[in-house]
């Protein structure tokens, strides 16, 4: 076989042996699904964890309008994430929280149309989808580190824990419950939103090779479709995130 | 090989395309509106949380097939990114399990 001059037939060609795109992927995009496979897993292992420790945790059991914050029992989200930004005091139950929704899965959106600009080869298209893409990230960014704030500093409905008084959260004890609670919303999330960031400073710079024609000149905008893929998929972990953390 | 086009041929965009990226984006938003619905006239229970998960997965499902384009690439990709998943299945149920039994344990 090795010294005979063969006219490789590309239908019966080995897929494996390289010079044709297994699977009709290119390697990049392959191995961007490959990535975020092995992030799913994380990410998975991660709200897992969540239900299992809330699992083994007692559950509040009574009426919703006589629930108060105690160490005892996991507490109930709606009854933690209630605040929304200049709204101080109303009782808003998982409404900022939809808010981020909504913005990440729009931010998903213009990020498709994007995608479908780059296939056209437009230009002017692509920049525009990108940067709405980055807007919505930093917006979504920014509504995280408000929620972070407001969950820190704590709610008014302060507890008495012992003779301490406490306020807010930290990793060791916080007010809405037993401090795994917090300490898992921080990692999460936390974990969560470093995808975010790590997406919109992936998006720019992807944005920029865009403005500055590199692309163009390649020819292809598969780049977009490769960094498309990572920011689908971090909206697709705070669907879950939402499900789990806040709804259930 | 780069090649220096100067002249580069836009594709006018196919407007059957787009207003069907704007459907799934509907569908997305409805199912979070029914969701957060759901989140304040059903009590908390089995019952509650099953409804939740399977409207996540209905979200999954068009995020993963149509935004991220995996349900129309070829079977073999699809499969070998799924499959995998089983795996976590597998985690949930040996997870619940053993939060089950500390929750014994522990109180």
């Amino acid at each position: 076989m090795a010294n005979t001059a063969v006219v490789v037939d590309e239908s019966s060609a080995n897929p494996w042996g390289g010079g044709v795109a297994p699977m009709k992927a290119s390697y990049g995009k392959l191995m961007m699904w490959f990535f975020l496979l092995s992030d799913a897993f994380t990410f998975s292992a991660l709200l897992i964890t969540y239900g299992m420790i809330r699992y083994s945790h007692p559950a509040y059991e009574g009426a919703i309008s006589d629930f108060a914050f105690s160490q005892e029992y996991w507490p109930i989200p709606e009854m933690v994430f209630e605040a929304v930004p200049f709204l101080h005091g109303v009782h808003a139950p998982l409404v900022f929280v939809g808010i981020m929704t909504f913005i990440l899965i729009l931010s998903s959106v213009t990020m498709v149309l994007a995608v479908e600009a780059g296939h056209r080869m437009d230009r002017k298209g692509v920049e525009k989808w990108m940067l709405w893409t980055i807007i919505g990230g930093i917006t979504f960014l920014g509504c995280q580190a408000w929620e972070w704030s407001h969950f820190i500093h704590g709610a008014d409905m302060s507890k008495n824990v012992g003779s301490n008084l406490i306020q807010g959260a930290n990793l060791s004890i916080n007010q809405y419950g037993p401090s795994n609670f917090a300490a898992l919303f921080f990692f999460i999330t936390g974990f969560h939103g470093f995808h975010v960031f790590s997406g919109v400073v992936i998006n720019f710079i992807i944005f920029y090779q865009a403005t500055v024609g590199i692309l163009e000149r390649r020819g292809h905008y598969e780049m977009v479709e490769k960094v498309g893929l990572y920011w689908h998929f971090v909206d697709l972990v705070w669907v879950f995130v939402f499900t789990f953390f806040y709804l259930v | 090989m780069e090649q220096e086009n100067t002249q580069v041929q836009v594709i006018p965009a196919d407007k059957a395309k787009i207003r069907k990226i704007w459907r799934v984006a509907l569908i997305l938003a409805v199912v979070t509106a029914v969701e957060f619905l759901i989140a304040f006239t059903v009590g908390a229970g089995a019952f509650r949380t099953w409804v939740f998960i399977l409207l996540t997965i209905v979200k999954a499902f068009y995020i993963v097939a149509e935004f991220m384009h995996l349900g129309h690439e070829k079977k073999s990709l699809i499969w070998s990114i799924l499959l995998p998943m089983m795996f976590v299945v597998f985690l949930i149920f040996i997870l619940m399990y053993q939060g089950a039994a500390l929750l014994e344990v522990l109180y």
